[in-house]
């Protein structure tokens, strides 16, 4: 059992460092990623000009850049495999679990580059108040987990799609919906200076959103990638 | 010992018969070589056969020493050459090789892909990235990742297809050494492969 565990974590760790070496090199999904979200952006920055916006608002747009920024970047873990006809020498040589577990880890990654990235900016730019600095890293940590596991398995699912690029949003945003409200919220306090104890209703959809989502993806992932 | 059995295979797409009834057993030393014309089904069905795809009835039963292996388990026994199956032209030939080792769990995997890269004669630019190399190295390294693990049963769809001389020398020796191996399955439709390597034959369409 323990021995079954360590083979596919090095499986997956394979898959994780082969995409991680090919996205050195192309620098693909970073590119469309950061394009996508440091446009939004500037376009953000300008359209508000000296109007001071409310946390609320705040909250929302920086969780609205950071969706569809996934939306654009987390999509090419998958497709590319698909297109460029990779994917079938995947299927045949790699446990299915594992391809999940691998583009997982390189999705949540990516994304993790793309906060450390946008957010100073959005904060320089925008300027919005954040009273509680720890609160704001542990919600985008937290929504930065559940976006990440439900983007990886909806990839794999829009990769086989005729409309590869433009349906998977359209497919997250139900999925997503209550890891957004939360993390929306989440946001909002931490940017009100509240407390931790207080964003922990909101933790824990944060996390309890992960662990679903993240176990059922790795039940049903079998299904999607051999089907 | 190794023993494939296609029980009476058939697909359709879009309620249009692709092939029906297909109905073969391959066993240990033989080649099937699968012929027919463009469109008749002779790549679905290797695809079928991989398991890359589903039939829409049917069955297929691999059998090795004896025990039969669920359809699941079917992929660790077999190696698959095809003009569909790419790799990735973002990384060396080497690189390539290790990768498919190391998700394959295999030991040794550094040497593996080495010896591998030896047998295809492309030791030479092991590491040069695919993106650079012609179509014919390409498919030489299909070769090299599709013999990798040392499959059971070896499926080549098109094999000879842009490779040179000593390409097509390479792909009789390796059908050679796979039927001391294990079995072969193999689409083309080129007469002359048809007659050099099939000990039996299926004609579809």
């Amino acid at each position: 059992m323990v021995t079954g565990f360590f083979i596919w974590v090095k499986q997956a760790a394979a898959i994780l460092q082969k995409d991680i070496k090919v996205e050195f090199r192309t620098k693909y999904s970073l590119n469309s990623f950061l394009m996508f979200a440091l446009t939004t952006l500037v376009l953000v920055s300008f359209s508000v000009g000296p109007y001071l916006l409310d946390e609320v608002v705040h909250s929302a747009l920086i969780w609205i850049i950071l969706f569809f920024s996934a939306m654009g970047g987390l999509a090419r873990s998958f497709v590319k495999e698909q297109e460029k006809g990779t994917v079938y020498a995947l299927k045949l040589s790699a446990v299915p679990e594992t391809v999940y577990l691998g583009k997982f880890i390189y999705n949540l990654s990516l994304l993790f580059l793309v906060i450390i990235i946008v957010i100073p900016f959005y904060i320089f730019f925008l300027s919005p108040p954040v009273g509680n600095p720890g609160l704001l890293a542990l919600v985008l940590f937290l929504g930065s987990l559940g976006l990440a596991a439900a983007s990886t398995i909806l990839a794999a699912i829009v990769s086989q799609a005729n409309v590869k690029g433009n349906l998977l949003p359209v497919l997250a945003f139900p999925i997503l919906l209550p890891l957004l409200t939360a993390a929306i919220n989440g946001t909002r306090l931490a940017l009100e200076g509240f407390p931790l104890g207080k964003a922990m209703a909101e933790l824990q959809i944060l996390i309890s959103f992960f662990a679903i989502m993240f176990t059922v993806s790795l039940l049903l992932f079998n299904f999607v990638w051999e089907t | 010992m190794i023993s494939i059995e296609l029980d009476n295979l058939t697909k359709t797409y879009n309620e249009q018969i692709i092939f029906s009834g297909v109905q073969e057993t391959v066993s240990q030393g033989n080649c099937l070589v699968v012929s027919g014309p463009n469109g008749s089904g002779k790549t679905t069905l290797l695809k079928i056969i991989a398991g890359l795809i589903r039939p829409s009835a049917g069955e297929i039963r691999l059998t090795v020493e004896n025990q039969l292996i669920p359809r699941e388990k079917q992929k660790d026994y077999l190696g698959y050459v095809s003009p569909d199956l790419m790799l990735y032209d973002e990384l060396s030939a080497l690189e390539n090789l290790n990768f498919f080792a190391r998700v394959r769990g295999l030991a040794k995997e550094g040497r593996k892909a080495e010896e591998m890269l030896e047998r295809v004669q492309l030791d030479k630019w092991k590491a040069k990235m695919v993106s650079t190399y012609s179509t014919g190295m390409k498919q030489r390294l299909k070769f090299a990742y599709a013999l990798l693990h040392r499959p059971l049963l070896l499926l080549l769809d098109e094999p000879g297809s842009n490779l040179d001389q000593t390409g097509h020398a390479l792909v009789k020796d390796v059908i050679e050494e796979q039927k001391q191996r294990g079995c072969v399955i193999l689409s083309t439709n080129d007469p002359t492969e048809v007659t050099r390597y099939g000990d039996r034959i299926l004609h579809l369409g």
